[in-house]
């Protein structure tokens, strides 16, 4: 079902001028009230009115998670504090977290996204749908929720934590939709299996998102658990989930261009590329109020199609994740950087020990080990107090990435060096094809 | 009077403990004793020797975690009892043990390694009660 196919289903001359119109509005919008944009683009010698329209985008400076760090937490606010609604936020390079503000007619729009998504997905007021995201700060749980609630679905906020009281409601209420991500939903698929419980279940789709996933998982989901499995996109910059979704036809993620202006980059010439080129996502808020944001570098690597979909949509799709320009993780769901782990080590013992994550996928479930190099300096002959570090560095971890990490200790030179410079990452999910 | 003790890092994985002892074979290391305290994913190897200092500089040289912590070597007169009473004067003391092991040392008693946080109290504790500690010369 196409839930607005007023703007859906638009020819391509309608969605460009729709686009134009709405750049020009919220470039106007940023340059007299958020005095970081207004420097940025007299920095380049820009005024808005050099802004006509979506072939002037390319002179616009980008956005970074950089600059989010910079304005934490309200320098990218363009609503006075009365104006805003709610606040969201993901985990950033460091301690800070990114965050996005909202205004009571972005939490509407959002709503009205993620119903377009549930829509792509079949659901209908008729539904009863699980949420498993977590709820709170991470868009995920109330997103999803919103747009539920929009639709007119039924809505279980479940969130995140207690796999025996979903797979009990799912079959008591005749549960028929979840939005959850891919690597729990198998996880839950499998202890349905182990109860004897796939026959009592009435699930016949899954919005699955937070993270990449395969075609191979999608098998994996509709075949053990006879649903079909859609693929939601989105980032806490932008909104939160429900920024693309992809159809029955899997062709891509269809992103909502009335709100989202997409565009393909080259992330080392930063060079606006031309259609159907691969490479760096970058997408700038057309309708936001909280905290537009101008071309903002997503670091997710893929192309765009904008061919007219077999489901009737105009709206172009993003295809399929190649990776990151950037060496971010998501492990279950959560962004983690690298750094983060580093800076966490740092507070340990005062140095930083080299050290590797290594990301792997057991039983449908990501998991992280950290290992850290017992040298020298980290080494003592007393079991209790190389137990201590292990356990201190878990704890720290916690603290910066939100998610528990297996400390692995182990002995000196067993991880790679190269040049001085270390390769921190090993991961063995093959999330990109 | 301690004894030098030197402790090795090692990953619980097949070989390693090997590979340490055939380098300091190499070396000409003659090794008098051995423990090692292990858990799940790695091991302490704790070992006794004449050349501690120069065994440390040949395992570090290998990329091994290795360091010196000094231990009480206590001889433990051979009779029924005897380490049961050595242990509860530490603990009277109020000094902590962090480990013991038995030494492979030829001699009269039964020689044990002791580590604790108050490593001169514990001894001139142990050697006012007349029990016998010995020192790097007694390795020789």
């Amino acid at each position: 079902m196409i839930w607005n196919e007023a703007k859906e289903c638009m020819s391509r001359d309608e969605i460009e001028a729709l686009q134009s119109a709405r750049l020009v509005k919220v470039v106007n919008r940023v340059y007299h009230n958020v005095e970081y944009y207004r420097k940025k683009m007299q920095a380049v010698g820009l005024e808005p009115g050099d802004i006509k329209g979506i072939e002037d985008l390319d002179k616009l400076p980008y956005t970074t998670y950089q600059d989010l760090r910079d304005t934490y937490p309200f320098g990218l606010a363009a609503v006075p504090k009365s104006e805003m609604v709610r606040v969201h936020a993901s985990s950033g390079t460091t301690g800070k977290p990114k965050i996005a503000v909202y205004t009571r007619r972005d939490i509407d729009i959002w709503a009205e996204c993620v119903a377009r998504c549930l829509a792509m997905a079949g659901i209908t007021k008729e539904d009863v749908i699980q949420v498993g995201y977590g709820y709170g700060l991470f868009t995920g749980g109330l997103g999803a929720h919103y747009g539920a609630e929009y639709l007119g679905a039924l809505v279980l906020p479940m969130s995140t934590g207690n796999t025996q009281k979903l797979i009990d409601m799912m079959i008591d209420c005749d549960v028929t939709s979840i939005a959850c991500t891919p690597s729990y939903l198998l996880h839950v698929a499998e202890d349905l299996e182990k109860a004897g419980l796939i026959d009592k279940i009435k699930l016949k789709s899954a919005i699955c998102g937070a993270e990449p996933w395969t075609d191979e998982m999608r098998d994996q989901m509709e075949s053990r658990l006879h649903i079909k499995a859609y693929d939601i996109y989105g980032l806490t910059e932008m909104m939160g989930p429900g920024v693309a979704c992809d159809c029955e036809y899997h062709k891509g993620l269809h992103i909502w261009e009335d709100h989202f202006l997409p565009e393909i980059i080259d992330p080392a010439t930063l060079k606006q590329l031309p259609k159907g080129s691969d490479g760096e996502l970058v997408i700038t808020n057309l309708t936001k109020e909280g905290m537009p944001l101008i071309r903002y570098r997503t670091k997710d690597l893929t192309s765009i199609e904008y061919d007219t979909c077999e489901c009737g949509r105009t709206m172009a799709r993003i295809q399929r994740f190649r990776g990151r320009s950037d060496d971010m993780l998501i492990i279950r769901g959560v962004n983690v950087f690298p750094s983060q782990v580093e800076a966490a080590l740092l507070t340990v013992e005062g140095t930083t020990p080299h050290y590797m994550l290594v990301v792997d996928r057991v039983d449908n479930t990501d998991t992280l080990e950290v290992q850290v190099e017992v040298a020298e300096n980290f080494f003592t002959d007393e079991i209790k107090s190389l137990e201590k570090l292990s356990k201190t560095v878990h704890d720290k971890l916690k603290q910066a990435i939100g998610l528990n990490a297996k400390v692995k200790l182990v002995e000196p030179n067993g991880l790679e060096h190269f040049d001085g410079k270390s390769k921190h990452v090993t991961d063995k999910r093959k999330l990109y094809q | 009077m301690f004894v030098k003790q030197l402790s090795v890092f090692l990953e619980n994985t097949e070989g390693r403990l090997d590979e340490v002892l055939k380098i300091l074979a190499q070396g000409g290391i003659d090794l008098l004793s051995a423990s090692l305290a292990d858990t799940m994913e790695y091991g302490v190897l704790r070992l006794l020797s004449k050349e501690p200092d120069r065994a440390k500089q040949i395992l570090k040289e290998a990329g091994f975690a290795a360091r010196i912590d000094e231990v009480i070597a206590v001889v433990v007169p051979d009779a029924v009892g005897s380490l049961a009473k050595v242990v509860g004067m530490i603990h009277a003391a109020g000094i902590n043990i962090s480990y013991i092991y038995g030494l492979s040392i030829d001699g009269e008693g039964a020689p044990i390694a002791i580590k604790t946080n108050d490593n001169a109290k514990a001894e001139a504790l142990l050697n006012a009660a007349g029990v016998k500690t010995l020192g790097m010369e007694d390795l020789q």
